[in-house]
């Protein structure tokens, strides 16, 4: 059997995972499809229908505009979905050719980009993101940059300790005796081999990445109104606690569901890629 | 580890940090003596004064090493909103954020200690499935969520606790808590999930060892097993990661100090954010980092310590 089958099967075995990856798909499809399955216009106001709790017409009630908040939770799914891609995205570009180059070339390169991310991983996470943002100037796209960047150093890490194991394996040696150039040994024989770790780090970064951008547009600092955003959402629900729960309850339900299901299928993951560790 | 190499390894370390602080100005749109200059920016008398105070007018090489001076000085400037000396504002605010990220932190300790060994004992029972659960959810829970539920529940549904302000502790001890405990839980219950996790795993691997068939075998209790032998050495990994999850505490801060308005660092950094208190974000995050490269250094001295074989080493 082939590893890959092997890893699928073992994945398998894990329903909590299977189930997390359903529910994945499911919002990535609302996400794609919100303007077909979306009741409403999430933008448009309705003065006659002002923070009216969930009904027959509006399932999660509206907001403090009159919007309907089911399709702006549907449509939310598009900012954070997209945000969480985007950015881990960004930071795999950057992080992964980072790590493979200090794990492969050593020496005074793997010194200096080493410490580099010791540096940038001395800040907290959120609080570069948002000094990121904040220099950057607030709005989605400069969410996602700063995200990306303030995550790039896990990848470096994570591709840099991949990298230092595989290239001591024999078929790498081999790949050397042969009189492969360094360029192919680490393109051709080093980086596939990095994927798996890779790949849980990737999911695991998309969880934190999702919750990143709902943090920071919480904070005013991600997507800007009047476009929805489950982040920007809770801002608004803050205002409203004593009179409706509704505001606040369904946009965090939304960003806990999608968050715990990443972290699930990277649990998932990380077991069936790693057989030692299951 | 010898401690000197150790604090020789920070030094490198610290200057990129620098480094890194003060490009974060380069990225900013805009000229920052316009901005200053306010109503007067159509003169260029002031325009030009304000450069050659801020050293502006002088090369980037130059103006990174007169910062780092005036960092290493303590100074680390002026706001630009309210023309406080930043360091003023920094040793103001850092007190409410510490005394809620110690409590947070105490918080996660009693929560995630106790359940991780419950879960490691009671393997692949009922108890490890629910504390497992429980964990994973911990981790997925945005903070910023968990605050406004808890406010929802304990504020709005029972009046039990006040939603948001602040007293601090040296006004009103009672009051001090009243008003701090519940961010001090959302701000702790992410970290718990982490301890209660790798509490777990390190209760797992010690209670494999030999000597803990040694210490059953001699006919010794239960608990005494348990905590005197298992938990001791298992606790060994997971102070040196507690150490290191302050970092995500004071993530966690700024959205906790958000959610119940409590006057602290992370509240700072926000509202200076907005404000475009440029010099202000350049300080908290500098304050950050150094404090968590510290931070790091005393879990790995820790380390050492409560680990009798790397002490004797050492």
């Amino acid at each position: 059997m082939t590893p890959r089958r092997l890893a699928l099967l073992r994945f398998r075995r894990r329903p909590a995972a299977v189930v997390a990856l359903v529910v994945i798909a499911l919002f990535a499809g609302v996400a794609v499809a919100a303007p077909l399955l979306a009741p409403y216009d999430p933008t448009a106001t309705s003065w006659s229908a002002i923070r009216k709790a969930p009904s027959v017409a509006h399932w999660m009630g509206t907001d403090e505009n009159g919007r309907d908040v089911l399709s702006r939770v549907m449509f939310g799914a598009r900012a954070s979905l997209l945000a969480g891609v985007v950015s881990v995205l960004i930071a795999a570009g950057i992080g992964v050719p980072a790590g493979l180059l200090a794990g492969f070339t050593g020496g005074w390169t793997d010194a200096v980009l080493s410490r580099l991310v010791d540096a940038m991983l001395a800040c907290p996470f959120l609080i570069l993101a948002i000094a990121l943002t904040a220099f950057l100037g607030p709005d989605l796209t400069n969410a996602m940059i700063a995200i990306g960047v303030s995550t790039a150093p896990r990848f470096m890490r994570v591709a840099r300790a991949a990298t230092l194991e595989v290239a001591g394996l024999d078929y790498v040696q081999a790949a050397w005796a042969a009189g492969a150039s360094g360029w192919r040994v680490a393109v051709r024989h080093v980086a596939p081999n990095i994927v798996p770790p890779l790949l849980v780090q990737a999911t695991l970064a998309l969880a934190a990445a999702i919750i990143a951008e709902a943090s920071l547009s919480f904070l005013g600092l991600g997507q800007q109104p009047p476009a929805p955003s489950w982040g920007s959402m809770l801002n608004t629900a803050q205002r409203f606690l004593t009179q409706a729960w509704w505001l606040a309850v369904f946009p965090g339900s939304a960003i806990f569901l999608c968050v715990l299901s990443f972290n699930l299928v990277g649990d998932g993951l990380r077991d069936a890629l790693d057989p030692r560790g299951a | 580890m010898k401690l000197g190499v150790r604090l020789a390894q920070m030094v490198p370390t610290l200057i990129l940090v620098s480094v890194l602080v003060f490009l974060l100005q380069q990225l900013m749109p805009g000229d920052p003596a316009m901005v200053l200059a306010g109503e007067e920016r159509g003169d260029p008398r002031v325009v030009a004064q304000i450069r050659s105070e801020l050293w502006l007018d002088r090369s980037v090489p130059e103006q990174y090493l007169h910062w780092v001076g005036n960092v290493l000085q303590g100074d680390f400037g002026y706001s630009w909103r309210t023309r406080q000396k930043v360091s003023d504002l920094i040793t103001q605010k850092l007190p409410v954020t510490a005394q809620l990220a110690t409590m947070a932190f105490l918080i996660s300790l009693l929560i995630g200690i106790p359940t991780g060994v419950m879960a490691a004992v009671k393997r692949n029972k009922v108890w490890d499935y629910i504390a497992n659960a429980i964990g994973l959810a911990g981790l997925s829970m945005p903070t910023f969520w968990l605050g406004i539920l808890l406010i929802l529940l304990f504020s709005v549904r029972l009046g039990w606790l006040p939603p948001s302000g602040y007293v601090p502790l040296t006004e009103d001890i009672r009051q001090s808590l009243v008003t701090t405990i519940m961010p001090a839980f959302v701000l702790g219950a992410a970290n718990a999930a982490v301890l209660m996790r790798h509490t777990r795993s390190s209760m797992l691997s010690a209670l494999s060892q030999d000597y803990i068939r040694t210490a059953r075998a001699k006919g010794l209790s239960k608990p005494r097993v348990l905590l005197l032998h298992a938990l001791r050495n298992a606790l060994i990994p997971v102070v040196t990661l507690g150490a290191l999850e302050l970092g995500a505490l004071l993530s966690g801060a700024v959205l906790t100090e958000q959610v119940f308005s409590i006057p602290g660092f992370g509240k700072m950094v926000v509202d200076a954010v907005f404000n475009r208190d440029y010099p202000v974000v350049q300080g908290v995050v500098l304050v950050t980092a150094v404090l968590i490269v510290t931070l790091n250094l005393i879990a790995d001295i820790l380390y050492v310590l409560i680990n009798p074989r790397l002490r004797r080493a050492a």
